[in-house]
């Protein structure tokens, strides 16, 4: 059964890349307004599980399903999940030399706004909003006249994602270790970032490494991903845990018969 | 394209004489090829021959030539004009036959073969049967044709499975000189898998008279097998030399291949790697100083026919007097070669104002997920590295030396082979003119 | 031709993205009824007489003409290149139309008044204002409709700029010592096969002078047309800047759909005197054949400039999405000391089109400079070949030339080739030649999906990224129609 009260429902789900099985049975419930956070060590699956969310290519889903707002979209294209409401920061984004970082973010803007009725914004209105977007994360004037992403610092284009969740405001913020080599102050602006989204009616999931970013962040409920699957679930507490014992703890409770 | 037909009966008379007597298996490959060669000649069409676009060999095909013969030459005279180091593997063919006194004895696990014995036998070795001619398509090649119409020597070597050789292969093509003589070196080289061997190929000598030295040289490398090749041409000003590399690459084969050019009247090195194997890498280097009058033409191709496989092409010139140059390289990559990685460049340096370079790097690009950059280049040195050296106190022929060597060192540094690289280092350094740049 | 190639082109298998490749809709494909002048078909000296007296031409230009005729009648057939990289069935000459005019005129009109309404109501279609309307953005309109210039706008401006901008049928009898002079000088009549055909049955295209010091006042542009079922289309321009002068020149070309190749065998003549420069811009659209090869133009056209004169320039800037076939290499001879010439393109394949095109920059003056920057962009099962000629002669001392080529592929049933040819002569010269190949890769397009865009959006924001360089060098409305045809273009290109 499907509670359409909560924003993702993950069920069950089974994907691999080409006749590797990556996510091995998830589920995980994302009611509205909570923050998750994903952990788990390098291929454990975490950053797989955004991406399909999000409906990357390339994967295909062997079984169970996932859905959004009560409706399965497991084959809905990427560009309408993100039209209702489901973004992603990526891990790497992508440079896109030539398309001027204006025109993007309008192009962005305008398709989700279509998709909720509203008509194009106005070329001053949406001057005016990315203006203020920048001074929220503190970038650079110049970089918003420049090719998306194109010559950025790692922190720069990290600052660059923040800049469209604020934008593009969508239900369901995923970041997909977007706190990963980044110094204080770009760490900073990504929490308060996040922080300024998240609302009773919004949610995060949050897939991280390393607990830092969770001293600004503080999440409802943390799930350890190990292999393919989610092995542990707790609070804030276990993020805690996990950064005195490492996974190799989490590994040896569960091989030991321990469970949460 | 029409080609005129190539007379000479000198040579259709060496050719009956060849064919007299000998046994089957070698005949019948001759006349084959002659009968090929009979049909298309020799490349000397202005238009519509692309393949020898900047190269016009009317003067090779004016000349009628006749069979080279042996001839007794020192030791000595080979040790002053090759690269030479006792402890290698070497063979020294002279006018295109087999030196046997010179030769070393077989090596464990690198089985050599004298073509000129296996020539005699009812059935050549397993090599001989198994790879000549594999990868060498001559139907349009009317040298290669020509060459193998006159397959008579030459050397076949077989490296055997996981056997990794330390001893380098040093054959040397030494040419006496003799007036309107031909030569038609061969050279098989197997490489069985994950085995791995060096191998040099030197054409030396010539006098100042016109000999034509016409080579094809097969390099079959098995999989997980690694070949560096290495290849010198420093004849005369006076001799001519068609040279054909043919390369097959099994799966993850590497294949090393520096190539110099210091003399000929006219050279062309034709080199044809064939990457038919998933990730294989070939390492394609070279370097030619033309001066005088003399004309060089590397026209190297890399065949991606697989995936994943990696490609990287650098061909530095450096051109004097009224000589001329001319690289021509295509880079294909076929539908299926996906991931394929290839950097092709060629660099030139212009010491004259009567020196003319022809570069053609072209890239042919059926799959869409590559990685495939080109780039030539051609002039001077820039003022601004000069004056750099000048304000660092030395003087502008010094400065400029130290830049044609540095320009010229880069290729020679990738050489491996310690005794090797010296006497590169001693030909190029001591030929390289001391040019004053004028800025 | 390597071996492998063969193999290659005739490989059918997709494997990626892709799940096909949708019908190109090219809104540019439809007929006039318009009772035209035709000549029978196929080529003879009747033909070339009766061209050159329907133009009533003076003694000169006939004999010219003749000249060229004979010499291509001398050469046949087998003298048409064969080099290029494309592949088409062999042109049977005998079989075209060289001459069809719209009846309702003898000589150009002077006013729109006296043009043909139907006439105006198809080019109003095409999205060419003769009218007022385009007085306001300041462009002199040409409309040339199969062989004959239909309305030559603006003349009162130009008149008073004293820039010569007319029919090139009209300047062979007002302007005739202009013509004679510069006519055939910079591309002969015996140049290539598709010139000296050009040279004997040109109909007609436009002139353009523009005196010494004047910079010319208005954006100058001709459109062409094909329409006439199997008539080929061999216009001829000549633009000649003197001293000091400047233009700007644009061209547009569609053609409507047929079922049958039609030809188009252009030859344009620049010649920029000292200190002159000339920008020539063209936006390609010739039909390309259906989805699946049948029809299209055959675009084989000779376009060179003669930076003649000390301090000259001569840009050429294109966007080339259409033709069934394309062979054409704008070129500038860089003769004058302190010359510049630049090449600026975007060429765009896709179905089954070909492309076979590029440039050459030949040096000769001192401290020349010549700058190439050329996109290709390959999609469907088209070919598309940069071919570039950068040649630097022993007189031309510190020439400087730079080459960019780049080339993005859609999918993976089509072909990007690179073929440079340089030539380098001087040892003072500066040449430096770069290409890269890439795709429009996947992670891009999931990047833009998932900020909203859809795939087919995400594509083309990422291919006019690609040529945003190209774009900016066209004049402003071009460049908006650049972009748009470049959009129209890669319908289906993704699945």
């Amino acid at each position: 059964m499907v509670n359409k009260k909560n924003l993702l429902e993950v069920k069950n789900l089974h994907t691999s890349i080409e006749d590797t099985e990556i996510l091995k049975g998830i589920d995980l419930t994302v009611g509205l307004g909570e923050v998750h956070a994903i952990m788990g060590p390098n291929g454990s699956g975490k950053s797989t599980l955004a991406n399909i969310i999000a409906g990357r290519p390339g994967y295909s889903v062997t079984s169970g399903d996932i859905y959004y707002c009560g409706e399965s979209i497991i084959s809905t294209q990427p560009e309408i999940r993100a039209r209702k409401g489901i973004f992603l920061a990526f891990q790497y984004p992508v440079e896109l030399p030539g398309v001027r970082t204006w025109q993007f973010l309008k192009s962005a803007l305008d398709s989700i706004r279509k998709e909720q009725g509203y008509e194009e914004m106005g070329i001053r209105e949406f001057d005016k909003l990315l203006e203020e977007k920048r001074k929220l994360v503190e970038m650079d004037q110049d970089l918003v006249k420049r090719s998306v992403n194109e010559g950025f610092s790692g922190g720069e284009k990290k600052r660059n994602e923040i800049l469209q969740l604020a934008l593009l405001d969508p239900k369901l913020a995923m970041l997909d270790e977007t706190d990963s080599g980044l110094d204080i102050d770009a760490l900073r602006i990504v929490a308060e970032g996040v922080n300024n989204f998240k609302g009773p009616e919004k949610s995060v999931l949050l897939v991280t490494h390393y607990q830092r970013i969770l001293d600004y962040i503080t999440p409802d409920y943390v799930h350890v991903l190990l292999d393919g699957r989610i092995v542990k679930s707790g609070d804030s507490g276990l993020a805690l845990e996990l950064e005195q014992k490492g996974y190799e703890w989490i590994r040896e409770s569960i091989t030991s018969g321990a469970k949460t | 394209m029409v080609q005129a037909p190539y007379k000479n009966e000198q040579l259709l008379a060496d050719f009956q004489t060849l064919q007299e007597n000998s046994v089957a298996w070698i005949s019948e490959i001759r006349s084959t090829a002659m009968d090929t060669f009979g049909e298309i000649g020799l490349p000397t069409a202005r238009k519509g021959n692309e393949k020898w676009k900047y190269t016009n060999v009317a003067p090779i095909a004016r000349i009628e030539y006749k069979l080279s013969k042996p001839a007794a030459v020192s030791l000595d005279q080979i040790k002053a004009t090759a690269p030479w180091d006792d402890s290698w593997l070497n063979l020294v063919f002279v006018n295109g036959v087999l030196r046997s006194d010179l030769v070393r004895s077989d090596v464990d696990g690198v089985s050599v073969f004298s073509i000129a014995e296996e020539a005699n036998l009812d059935e050549p070795c397993s090599t001989i049967i198994d790879y000549l001619g594999s990868v060498t398509d001559v139907s349009d090649e009317g040298f290669a044709a020509l060459n193998t119409s006159f397959l008579s020597d030459g050397i076949a070597i077989e490296i055997a499975p996981g056997v990794q050789s330390e001893l380098p292969l040093n054959i040397i093509f030494f040419d006496d000189g003799t007036t309107n003589s031909i030569s038609h070196p061969r050279v098989l080289i197997v490489a069985r898998p994950n085995s791995a061997i060096s191998v040099i190929e030197s054409y030396v000598g010539g006098g100042s008279k016109c000999t034509l030295t016409n080579s094809i040289s097969e390099i079959i490398v098995g999989e997980r097998a690694s070949v560096s090749h290495y290849r010198l041409l420093a004849e005369t000003d006076e001799t001519y030399d068609i040279g054909y590399g043919r390369v097959k690459l099994g799966s993850k084969a590497k294949f090393k291949s520096r190539s110099f050019f210091r003399s000929a009247k006219i050279g062309r090195y034709d080199l044809n790697v064939l990457i038919d194997g998933e990730g294989a890498t070939c390492d394609l280097k070279g370097l030619y100083f033309t001066s005088g009058s003399q004309h060089m033409d590397n026209f190297i191709n890399i065949d991606h026919a697989k995936p994943n496989g990696t490609s990287y092409l650098f061909y530095k010139g450096i051109l004097d007097g009224r000589s001329r140059a001319v690289f021509g390289g295509t880079v294909l990559v076929r539908k299926f070669a996906q991931k394929t990685d290839s950097i092709q460049y060629d660099k030139n340096l212009l010491l004259s104002p009567h020196a003319e370079v022809d570069s053609k790097p072209a890239l042919f690009i059926y799959a869409d997920d590559v990685k495939c950059a080109h780039g030539a280049t051609a002039g001077n040195i820039d003022a601004d590295t000069i004056f750099y050296m000048r304000s660092r106190g030395m003087d502008l022929e010094t400065a400029s030396k130290l830049l044609i060597y540095g320009f010229a060192g880069e290729i020679i540094d990738a050489v491996e082979i310690d005794g090797l690289k010296d006497f590169l280092e001693d030909m190029f350094l001591t030929a390289l003119p001391s040019h004053k740049f004028e800025f | 031709m390597l071996k492998g190639e063969r193999e290659c082109m005739a490989e059918q298998k997709v494997i990626s993205r892709q799940t096909g490749v949708e019908e190109q809709q090219y809104r540019w494909g439809f007929e006039f009824d318009i009772e035209s002048d035709v000549a029978p078909k196929g080529l003879s000296e009747e033909i070339v007489r009766f061209i050159s007296a329907k133009k009533n031409e003076p003694e000169w230009m006939l004999q010219w003409r003749l000249k060229a005729f004979k010499l291509w009648q001398d050469q046949g057939d087998d003298s048409a290149p064969t080099w290029a990289k494309v592949h088409f069935d062999e042109i049977d000459f005998q079989d075209i139309i060289y001459y069809a005019a719209p009846k309702s005129k003898e000589g150009a009109a002077k006013s729109l008044d006296e043009v043909d309404p139907e006439l105006i109501e198809a080019f109003n279609k095409l999205g060419i204002p003769l009218e007022e309307q385009k007085k306001l953005s300041g462009v002199a309109v040409d409309a040339v409709l199969d062989s004959v210039s239909v309305a030559t706008t603006y003349q009162d401006t130009l008149k008073e700029a004293g820039v010569i901008f007319c029919p090139i049928s009209e300047a062979v009898q007002k302007y005739p010592e202009l013509v004679e002079k510069y006519l055939g000088s910079v591309v002969p009549y015996s140049d290539n096969f598709y010139a000296t055909l050009n040279s004997a049955v040109f109909s007609d295209g436009s002139f353009c002078y523009v005196p010494p010091g004047v910079r010319c006042p208005i954006e100058l542009m001709t459109y062409f047309r094909i329409n006439e079922v199997d008539s080929g289309q061999f216009e001829r321009t000549l633009i000649i800047a003197d001293e000091g002068s400047y233009v700007s020149y644009l061209e547009g070309c569609t053609a409507p759909m047929r079922k049958t190749h039609q030809l188009h065998a252009a030859v344009v003549e620049l010649v920029a005197l000292k200190d002159a420069e000339i920008k020539y811009s063209t936006l390609q659209n010739w039909y390309p054949g259906d989805k699946d090869g049948n029809g299209g133009v055959y675009n084989f056209v000779t376009k060179r400039g003669a930076a003649r004169g000390e301090n000259s320039k001569i840009s050429w800037t294109q966007v080339e999405t259409g033709s069934a076939i394309t062979w054409k290499y704008p070129s500038v001879i860089l003769q004058g000391d302190n010359s510049v010439g630049e090449f600026y393109s975007v060429a765009l394949v896709n179905n089954f089109q070909q492309a076979d095109t590029g440039t050459k920059m030949i040096h000769i003056g001192k401290n020349t400079k010549s700058t190439i920057i050329a996109k290709g962009i390959s999609a469907g099962k088209a070919e598309n070949t940069y071919r570039g000629q950068v040649a630097i002669l022993p007189t031309a001392d510190n020439a400087r030339n730079f080459t960019q080529c780049d080339s993005l592929l859609i999918g993976d049933e089509c072909g990007a080739h690179t073929v440079p040819y340089i030539e380098v002569r001087n040892p003072s010269a500066q040449m430096g030649h770069e290409a890269t190949t890439s795709k429009v890769n996947d992670d891009q397009l999931f990047y833009l999906q998932q900020r909203g865009i859809d795939l087919e959006e995400a594509n083309y924001m990422i291919v006019n990224g690609f040529c945003r360089g190209i774009f900016k060098e066209l004049p402003f409305e071009f460049a908006m129609e650049a972009s748009q045809l470049l959009r129209v273009s890669l319908e289906g290109a993704v699945g």
